[in-house]
Order: structure tokens, then sequence, then C-alpha cells
């Protein structure tokens, strides 16, 4: 009688994440992305600031989608370091003097510093708890800048149209493309906040389709097998809350350089920075890198022709967000990419069986 | 010195304030373990419905809260029939974003019937009444009653959790709900119950919260945030220890703002994170979790 395994054919396993779909989408990603590069030689102002708008947004709903979706981590106060990122670029620039391009990784830093701490205490808070634990925490943040009386307290203050025109590049814009010194500034805007969106998605697609990347996915999936497994739960969580902050931070310096205003209360809402972003990633997918880029799409197109409507707009995200999570929890491109079977950026480990008879 | 102990009796008066939004809460917490962000906006709605029933009816608001009660245990009742119970479970995103998405609708929708304009609940003398308690310390009514009606809350809420069925049946879903669904309990109607008696919660503390301040459809969210901390401070699952947790938010804010009137807000939410970070399970905690 013959050994059973050996009847058997030799097996050959790879595991893959790409497929020839997904190398096609990063070829158009790259493509559009140098489109995206080369927007502002024929676009108008008011769609640059548009798409100024949209990357920010994308890159906050990103940074959002990893901390939530993946790690579990769901806050409610992000807002914190966008609050901080801003306020961390007026005070370099408009006390320290320095140039607003040092101050935005300036920002990105502070806020990964300050998050060490704020991680030590709201972390002591689970789940629903930590929620409500980092709206606080915000809030204690919104209060400590309504006091500094440096950075015009409670009202807030502005940029000098020196600090905005500072930016480097804004020259050469200038004469490169013909434009006037407030197109030019919004161009230098346009491209950082297009390089910090690119920067954010590269950022969260590389972490996810790494190592920690598939410890991340473990802890999404279900916390206790993770750790069963030997997944260093806290560590990691540590390490995705500081560096979302540092992004989120730098994205806030940002947009408060774009707008050369700020005020504690808008600088730390909790509508404009964490309300609108939970409706991008839940409306478009939370847990996938496709579904923020989907939700930020449509959260613009809403934002630009429903926002005249006020209070009844906000009631109908609202409403929209609630359907959503109940009927379709795993958003937009999870109804499309269960029906298709599609992922455009995959993170997931395919395993790939090649029959192979010959050694049999 | 006599500075500082009125500081202190106020402190406390405010707390009662404080343990009425929190206990609201602390229930759905502790009976469908339920973290409501749109808890400080419902109270705002309550504070409205119990204002539109005094204006209309030309009652006064310890009448209105009257009528308003059984309106709101039947808003409640069905909310957490409708809608919540089919958020809650093993994720906990959905809960998150459901409540999310109702504080957004309540304050624009509030925004879009009022206004952004503040009310205030009406009561005549009652409003400006106050005990002396000798030297140059007085009680204000409306505070006082605000912490006897606190107190009262918690007892009749312990007596409904340790001595009706209906408590029995609280306890057992918030113990294990797969048992408690075993032994015959039907959830649903058991957290819409629930839900029902926190909205009569919400009622109350709603009255004190329009005949002690203005009020206007933005200040929920900052509500929520009190009421949240002082179910931390106290520690999950006791109502005594959500009320000790409104008393110690009511001092370090009360405290906190004779130093500075600017750092009132500030000084409670630091008295928090301190709380937090030295005991973090809270100072009476009886539940895990």
């Amino acid at each position: 009688m013959m050994d059973a395994g050996a009847a058997r054919p030799t097996r050959v396993f790879r595991i893959e994440t790409a497929d020839r779909l997904s190398r096609t989408s990063a070829i158009i990603a790259c493509i559009v992305l140098l489109m995206l590069v080369l927007l502002p030689v024929f676009a108008g102002r008011t769609l640059i600031q548009d798409l100024i708008f949209l990357f920010y947004m994308l890159a906050l709903a990103q940074c959002w989608n990893l901390l939530a979706g993946y790690a579990g981590l769901i806050s409610v106060g992000q807002q914190a370091f966008v609050g901080l990122g801003g306020y961390v670029l007026f005070a370099l620039t408009l006390i320290g003097g320095a140039n607003p391009l040092l101050a935005i990784p300036v920002a990105g830093i502070v806020s990964a510093a300050l998050a060490l701490p704020t991680a030590l205490i709201v972390f002591r808070l689970r789940g629903a708890y930590f929620a409500i634990g980092t709206w606080v925490v915000a809030e204690v943040y919104r209060l400590v800048f309504a006091q500094v009386k440096a950075l015009g307290g409670g009202t807030g203050t502005s940029l000098s149209p020196s600090v905005t025109s500072s930016v480097p590049g804004i020259e050469w814009i200038k004469t490169a493309l013909d434009v006037r010194t407030p197109a030019a500034r919004d161009i230098a805007s346009y491209w950082l906040a297009l390089a910090l969106m690119a920067g954010t998605l590269a950022f969260v697609y590389l972490v996810l389709r790494s190592r920690r990347g598939l410890a991340l996915g473990a802890i999404r999936d279900r916390e206790a097998a993770a750790a069963s497994l030997g997944v260093d739960i806290d560590r990691i969580k540590l390490a995705v809350y500081v560096a979302t902050a540092a992004m989120t931070g730098m994205v806030g310096a940002l947009i408060y350089l774009q707008k050369a205003r700020i005020s504690p209360d808008a600088a730390f809402s909790v509508l404009d920075w964490t309300a609108y972003v939970l409706f991008i990633v839940v409306i478009g997918g939370i847990g996938t890198i496709e579904g923020p880029v989907i939700g930020a799409i449509i959260f613009y197109l809403m934002q630009r022709y429903l926002a005249d409507f006020g209070a009844w707009y906000l009631i109908l995200l609202g409403t929209l967000g609630i359907l959503v999570m109940l009927f379709a929890p795993r958003g937009l491109w999870g109804l499309v990419s269960e029906r298709y079977d599609l992922t455009l950026f995959p993170t997931r480990r395919r395993l790939v069986v090649n029959e192979d008879r010959s050694q049999g | 010195m006599t500075g500082f102990l009125d500081a202190i009796i106020q402190g406390i008066l405010l707390g009662g304030l404080y343990a009425l939004f929190a206990t609201g809460l602390s229930l759905m917490f502790g009976v469908m373990r339920l973290v409501n962000l749109a808890h400080g906006d419902l109270i705002v709605l309550a504070a409205f419905a119990i204002f539109v029933v005094a204006e209309r009816l030309g009652l006064d608001p310890f009448v209105a809260v009257l009528l308003a009660a059984p309106i709101l245990f039947a808003i409640g009742f069905a909310l957490q029939h409708v809608l919540l119970n089919r958020a809650l479970g093993r994720d906990l995103l959905p809960p998150l974003l459901v409540t999310f998405g109702l504080s957004i609708i309540i304050q624009n929708g509030l925004l879009q019937m009022f206004s952004a304009d503040s009310r205030r609940l009406r009561s005549g003398a009652i409003e400006t009444a106050s005990i002396s308690l000798g030297g140059d310390i007085a009680v204000g009514v409306v505070p006082l009653l605000t912490l006897a009606s606190a107190i009262a809350v918690i007892v009749l809420l312990n007596i409904i959790f340790y001595r009706t069925a209906i408590g029995r049946a609280f306890r057992a879903t918030s113990d294990d709900l797969d048992v408690a669904q075993l032994m015959g309990i039907d959830v649903n109607r058991t957290f819409a119950i629930a839900m029902g008696i926190a909205f009569v919660v919400i009622a109350i503390a709603a009255l004190y919260l329009g005949l002690r301040a203005n009020f206007d459809p933005t200040i929920g969210p900052a509500r929520l945030l009190y009421a949240f901390e002082a179910v931390i401070i106290g520690g999950l699952g006791s109502f005594w220890g959500t009320l000790a947790g409104g008393i110690v938010l009511g001092l370090a804010q009360t405290i906190g703002a004779r130093i500075d009137p600017e750092w009132q807000i500030l000084s409670g939410h630091l008295a928090f994170l301190v709380v937090l970070a030295i005991r973090p399970r809270g100072l009476f905690p009886r539940a895990v979790d």
C-alpha cells in the first residue's frame, strides 16, 4: 500500500498582496498624481482652493481610518492635534519668526511629543470611554490655547501677509505660471496639501502592507486572538496613536497656513475636524484605503452643493451617517468590493496555491 | 475663609446638577453598555420640550416637567427600540457613530426650530430665593432642590434596580446578556424601558439646567463631557458613585472659578484627568469594564 502522502501532489504556496488589477491601479494612481501635480498650470483658482480642502480632509480621514478602522482606537478628539498643529505654526511664524515651511514638520513633532503623555492618560479608558476621553483632552487643549494671550486668547489671531507669502517657491510660481501673489500662495498650499495627502496615503498603505500592518489587521478583526498570537497590542496602538497625531498635526498646520486666521473654537472644532472626518470614513468604508478616498469625494461634492442649506445640510449628513452605519456598515466601497470582489490597493495577504503534479 | 467655605458649598450644590446629568448616562452605561454621545443634546432637547410645554400651556416649569416626562419616556422607549437596539453589538463603532449622528441631528434640528437664541425656564420667585446659613454664606433654593432631586432620583433608581422585576431584568442583562436572554428576558424591550427611564432622568436634569442658567441648542456637548466625567470619576457601576463624581467635578469647577473665572471649565477637566491618571477605575468603582 502506498503512503497516502506520496500520492498527493506537491503544492507550492506563495503569499501575495498584489494582483494584476492592483498593479494597474498603482500605475493609474501614479498617473493621477502626476496630473494633479501639473494641474495648477491649467486650473483656475477656485478649483485649486476646492482641491486643497479635499486633500486635507482626505489626509485627516486616512489618519482617522488607520486609528479607528485598524487599531480600534475610536477617537472623537483628533481636533486636538489639528488645532495644536495650527497653533504651533502660528506660534513659530508669528512669535518665533520661522519659515512656515519649517513650521509644518515641527508641528508634527510637537503633536507627536504631546500625543505621548496624552495617550498615557486616555489609554486607561477602553473602547467607547476612550472616545469621550479624547474629546475631553481636545477641550483641555482648546481651553489652554484660549488662555494664551500672545496668540490672541479666546478670539484668535491672523497671520500677516508677509508670513503667508514667505513660503519658499512663491516667487518662482509667480514668474513661472504668471500669476499674482494670492494665487501663487494658493498654488504653494495646493502642492503642500497634495504632498501631505499623498504622503499620508502612502504611509498608511505601506504600514498596512508591512509586518505591523498584519498585526493591525489582526487587532481590527479580533483583539483577544491577536494578543494570543503574540501581538503586542498596547505598543502597536500607542505607535499608531502617536504617528497619526504627528500627521494630523502637520495637516492642521497646513490648514491654518492656508486659512491664515486661527481661533480656539475653530481650530479645536469637533464638527469640522472629527464629525466630518468620521462621516467621510464611514460613508466611504472604514478599514479600507479606497473607502476614505470615495468618502472624501462624496463629502466634497455635498459640501460644495449643499452647504448653503446650513442646519438642514448637517441634519442630512447625520442621517446619512446613521443609515450607512446601520444598513451598510462597510460603507460604499464595501458594497462595491463585496459585489465585484475588487480591491484597488490590496493590503490583504492572499494565499496562492500552484498545484504542481510533475513531482508527484 | 468664608469665601473658601462658600466655594465648597456651592461646589457641592453644582455637583448635584452634574450628578443629574450623569445619572441618565450611568443608567445607559450600566444596562445596555451604551456610550451615548448625544446625551448632552438630549438634555438640551428635553429643556426645550419643557420650555415649549410651559410656554404654550402657561404652566410653571415644575408642572410642565410632569407633562413632558411621559412624552420623553415614550421618545426614549421608541428611540431605543427603533434605532439604538439595531446599533448595539460586539462592535463598538455603530453605537458611537449612531449617537454622534443623532447629536448633530438634534443640535441642528433645535437650531432650525428655535434659532440660536438663549432661553431660560421661568419659575417666579423661587429662582432667586435663597436661605442664609449665617455669616456671608447663603444657598440658593434652586441649587438646593437640584441636589435634593439628584439624591431622590438615585434612591428611586436603586429601588427600581433592586426591588422590582424590571430592575432584576436590568441587572441580569447588564451582567450577562446571553444568559438573560436564555432566561426569557426580552432584551429589546428591557433596553427600551431602561432608555425610557433614562429619558425621565434627563427631563429632571433639563428642568434644573433651564432654571439655573440660560441654554441654547449648542451647549449639549459640554454637558455630555461633564456627565461623562462625573461617571468616570465616581467609578462605573454605582449611582452613588456617580453622585460623588458629580460633586467632585462641581467642587473642582467652583474652586477653579474662585482662582480665576476663566479656569472654571478647565479645572473640572483637569480634575477628571488627574483622577484618571491616579485611579483609572474611578473613586468608588463597583463594576469591571
